[in-house]
């Protein structure tokens, strides 16, 4: 690449590995529980639910729900947005919520809204690395 | 051997507290220096010699080895929980079990942390592979702030709570920090002040946030009755409480409540035995003014929703009717990275009528409550010089 990335990059382990070779594809992968049937997210081989080892990777609608979000002005050192940046907490159409980017609105509080729809993308930032991000989506019945 | 938790009721007294013997801005002390300082003032006002401890408690990584190392102490009970900044809260609690199960007599809980300076302190924590380094880090998070703005933010747009009821918290506790000739910024602030200082993050502005400073601070807890022979009134545990649910903010149950603190809260008012309109004094962990608003909620102080309207009119300021971090708190005393022991130290010396212009009048019953890493554990205390 041009310009080496230059905040952190995570580094897979055995049980994330498979959520990160999806996302080199642009996939959002989530795991759900075969036995009470509950979604959930970070990847783990057992449901944080009932502790069931029956789990299994699904792909993910990719759509959901800005649960909550700040703007931070002080991103740090190093990191490629060296300006605010808008921190979500995602909640998926599926349930299980998690920590992205808000890209595609301003860095603006008037311009976001806690529940607004959102959708992903990815951002490849290294060869091996994409990073699942949410911007705004049009308002649909879920 | 107790089997109800409401029989430790005051079975254990914190006999000592002290901060190192200076707070601040310290480039020229070490944090085991700062541990060192305040566990040496800590025994002078308890009364007891180093060989009287035989248990401590301590929080940060290798902690539990390096304290005990630099004090030359070779405890038969150590505690290292660390969950974060109201450890030492937790520290109280599991040193009363110990106590109680003749594992050890006297515990010594310590800490110091050159938070600011940043002399002799731990590496950095998260390795690449981290599940924050994988989930939480690429999105820009740094430090606390970022984390725990997420449930400020869900709470505004849930109840409607408003930055200038979070701002009420910072305005009130400076006017208490005014009276304590230790804190750091004792200038009096307006809530257009907080305002209209620069956002760290959104929805906190800089005086939104606490301070980070170097300082250590300790506390020594014994059994009833061993503390009733020592010099200063014992200052008696009636109820605790802990819990932890999470790690990672992303992780957090509710961004509407503070769960953890529910939990804390609820088994130490059932411990204590106690109403909440009895309590005199509280000190409540502010590391962003947001926290002790949720606190107020989740210990039951007032309904989910309320924490807001309950801060407004500088209602926990000197003078209003919910004393709250009378020694000025993190946001305007000291705030080293972990603040939890300085509430313990401010609540005994409220409860012991040490604490000059800025003493609440007759208090017999304080609370301590913390919060750790990112609204992730909480610790509840709720001590009196009465049983």
């Amino acid at each position: 690449m041009a310009n080496p990335y230059t905040g952190p990059v995570p580094k897979p382990t055995p049980e994330t590995r498979p959520f990160w070779e999806a996302a080199k594809r642009h996939v959002l992968l989530i795991q759900r529980c075969g036995d009470c049937g509950t979604h959930y997210f970070y990847p783990r081989p057992l449901c944080p639910h009932c502790l069931s080892r029956n789990v299994s990777w699904v792909e993910a609608s990719g759509r959901g729900r800005l649960h909550t979000f700040v703007i931070n002005h002080r991103p740090p050192r190093n990191f490629p947005i060296q300006g605010p940046v808008i921190i979500g907490l995602v909640a998926l159409a599926e349930g299980p919520r998690l920590m992205t980017n808000i890209v595609g609105v301003e860095p603006d509080p008037a311009k976001l809204c806690c529940d607004m729809p959102v959708e992903v993308v990815f951002e490849d930032i290294t060869d091996e690395i994409s990073l699942p991000k949410f911007k705004p989506a049009p308002s649909t019945p879920t | 051997m107790a089997t109800d938790c409401r029989q430790l009721r005051g079975s254990v007294a914190i006999v000592g507290v002290a901060e190192s013997d200076e707070l601040g801005r310290l480039p020229h002390k070490s944090s085991l220096q700062l541990h060192m300082e305040a566990t040496h003032n800590a025994l002078a006002d308890a009364g007891l010699k180093k060989g009287d401890i035989d248990a401590v408690f301590t929080s940060g990584r290798n902690m539990a080895n390096d304290v005990p190392e630099y004090l030359g102490i070779r405890p038969r009970f150590v505690g290292g929980t660390q969950v974060g900044g109201c450890s030492f809260i937790l520290h109280v609690e599991h040193a009363m079990a110990a106590i109680n199960a003749g594992l050890c007599e006297v515990a010594l809980i310590t800490h110091g942390e050159s938070g600011y300076s940043r002399i002799a302190m731990p590496a950095p924590r998260w390795g690449d592979d981290s599940t924050n380094n994988q989930f939480e880090l690429p999105y820009g998070i740094s430090g606390p702030a970022a984390g725990y703005g997420f449930l400020a933010t869900r709470h505004m747009h849930e109840y409607g709570t408003t930055s200038g009821q979070l701002a009420e918290v910072a305005v009130a506790t400076r006017k208490w920090a005014a009276l304590n000739p230790k804190a750091f910024l004792r200038d009096p602030i307006s809530i257009d002040d907080v305002l209209g200082s620069r956002l760290i993050a959104w929805p906190f502005h800089l005086l939104d946030c606490c301070l980070v400073t170097d300082a250590g601070g300790a506390a020594i807890v014994t059994s009833a009755e061993r503390a009733r022979d020592l010099p200063k009134p014992p200052v008696y545990v009636l109820g605790t409480g802990e819990c932890v649910t999470h790690q990672m903010v992303s992780q957090m149950p509710s961004f509407t409540r503070w769960d953890a603190a529910t939990v804390s809260g609820e088994r130490a008012f059932r411990m204590a035995a106690v109403r909440h309109a009895d309590i005199d004094v509280a000190q409540f962990y502010d590391a962003f003014t947001v926290v002790p608003i949720l606190a107020l909620e989740a210990l039951g102080f007032c309904k989910p929703g309320e924490g807001g309207p309950f801060v407004a009119g500088q209602r926990t300021a000197p003078g209003g009717g919910f004393p709250m971090n009378t020694n000025g708190g993190g946001l305007s005393y000291t705030h080293t990275g972990m603040y939890g022991i300085f509430t313990i130290i401010e609540a005994v010396r409220q409860l012991r009528g040490e604490c000059g212009p800025r003493q609440v009048a007759d208090a017999k019953l304080a609370i301590c409550h913390g919060t750790g890493g990112t609204w992730s554990a909480a610790a509840t205390m709720i001590v009196s010089t009465e049983r």
